[in-house]
């Protein structure tokens, strides 16, 4: 009933998920995910926004094919190139950075990568190892990572999550610039409805447990044109909308 | 400088039961050196050390390789637990003199039969290590291979090894003294050459000062591998636990 492989048109991402269920210590089952069905063509950028413990992190995970138990069907991009960001960043601590990155994209270029790092501001930090590192920069290696490898399929956890104010919005400017210079499918996950209009092109509004889409809403102004006063109103109507639901 | 004094203390001890307990039983450390000194001239004691080495290294390799392979597959996969878990525990409780003898009768008083008896010894306690550490493996850092589709070359080297070092290295430890006390009961019993078969020999004369003497010569040797190389490797190997923040 259930399979995730790469097929399908380049680039597009179809999600048909009906329905996912975990079974707790208990031995009680409980439902997580409820038809979530959505689509996200080459280069689109969607956000699947929703409070946190409804099931965000599954629909990844069922995704990336990491979880195989439930029932519908993923079709991931043509050629499947998958990078994806969790939301710790999961480097191996015996490696250093610039190894960390090299592991998964051993063919990349070493102009590449420089260019990569040099966007990251990761360029003082080749020779580090994770444990050296900041949570932030962590993430942001993570996200070379995920970059290096040249996917065509990007999906962010909370790429966000727990920096302070400055450093979110610093990764925020600097991951848009990277995927606008690249035709990748993006999907991330956050609680944050904000960083969700400024950084997505089409967002998914995600119920609490059992998660439905309650809305699904196209930015139609280019990111980068999208003015403060523009995003500030997208966020008032789209709260509103959340409240609605109650 | 407190391992000099202790060094210096041990032989002070020595040269004190020596002039007690007479020549014939214990000599003491100048007779000893000395003895060392006219085997290695003859050439005898680098050719016997030479041999007797090459024995450990392969059944420690053999040992190693095997067990670790043993142990992941244990560690990883439930049904093969259940399955190797009463052999491991009849292998662990196996004495060694047992498996000695057999492999001898078995395999006839060949290099092979006694490496592959020696090797066989030290296997229990390396699956026993390494299923350990295969059980504690790091489920995200796996997620995280199968995500970036890691070929399955790369994860055994860059995630699984790494986290299995430390249980690797105590194995290690613990198995480089097992493995050379149990080659030379090997040698001692059914090989025509190396220390524990010119032990054997030294033991039909009463010859305590060349008993000693091979003894003291090998223990050195084992120490020296313990320093130049057993401890490097594991200084390399947990370089990146020294650099926290």
């Amino acid at each position: 009933m259930n399979d995730a492989h790469p097929a399908g048109e380049t680039g597009h991402l179809k999600v048909r998920i009906t329905h996912k269920a975990f079974t707790a210590a208990s031995g009680e089952r409980f439902d997580v995910l409820r038809d979530i069905r959505f689509d996200l063509r080459q280069s689109e950028v969607g956000a699947i926004v929703g409070p946190s413990g409804c099931g965000k992190t599954t629909i990844l995970r069922i995704i990336a094919g990491l979880d195989v138990d439930f029932n519908g069907t993923i079709t991931r991009p043509l050629s499947g190139r998958l990078g994806m960001v969790f939301q710790e960043p999961r480097l191996l601590p015996w490696r250093t950075v610039d190894d960390n990155v090299r592991l998964v994209a051993p063919s990349i270029t070493p102009e590449m990568l420089a260019s990569l790092f040099e966007v990251l501001d990761l360029e003082a930090h080749y020779l580090h190892y994770p444990g050296e590192l900041s949570l932030g920069l962590a993430r942001r290696v993570a996200l070379a990572r995920a970059l290096a490898i040249d996917p065509d399929l990007l999906l962010l956890d909370e790429p966000l999550v727990s920096l302070d104010e400055a450093l979110a919005e610093r990764l925020r400017a600097q991951l848009a610039t990277l995927i606008e210079s690249r035709p990748i499918t993006t999907l991330l996950v956050t609680h944050d409805l904000q960083q969700a209009v400024r950084l997505a092109d089409r967002i998914f509004l995600l119920s609490p447990r059992p998660a439905q889409i309650v809305a699904e809403i196209p930015l139609a102004t280019p990111r980068s044109t999208r003015s403060e006063r523009e995003i500030a109103k997208i966020v008032d109507e789209v709260s509103s909308r959340i409240s609605g639901h109650g | 400088m407190v391992r000099l004094i202790s060094l210096a203390l041990f032989l002070a001890i020595w040269w004190l039961a020596s002039f007690f307990a007479g020549p014939q039983m214990l000599p003491g450390p100048v007779k000893v050196l000395t003895a060392i000194a006219v085997q290695a001239q003859s050439g005898d004691l680098f050719f016997q050390l030479g041999v007797t080495l090459a024995r450990v290294l392969a059944a420690f390799t053999i040992a190693m390789i095997a067990g670790t392979a043993i142990g992941l597959l244990m560690g990883r996969v439930k049904i093969a637990d259940r399955i190797g878990d009463p052999w491991l525990i009849v292998l662990l409780n196996l004495p060694a003199l047992v498996i000695i003898v057999l492999a001898f009768i078995w395999g006839g008083l060949t290099e092979i039969a006694g490496v592959l008896a020696v090797a066989i010894n030290k296997l229990p306690n390396t699956v026993v290590a390494v299923r350990e550490g295969a059980r504690a493996l790091d489920t995200s850092l796996d997620e995280m291979a199968r995500v970036f589709a890691l070929p399955r070359g790369k994860v055994l080297w860059h995630v699984v090894l790494p986290q299995l070092a430390p249980y690797l290295a105590a194995a290690g430890r613990s198995g480089l003294s097992l493995v050379w006390k149990i080659v030379l009961i090997v040698e001692l019993l059914g090989l025509p050459n190396g220390i524990g078969f010119q032990i054997g020999v030294a033991f039909q004369l009463f010859d305590v000062t060349l008993i000693l003497a091979y003894a003291l010569a090998f223990v050195t040797v084992i120490l020296i591998i313990e320093t130049a190389v057993v401890q490097p490797i594991e200084r390399r190997a947990s370089r990146w636990r020294n650099r926290a923040p």
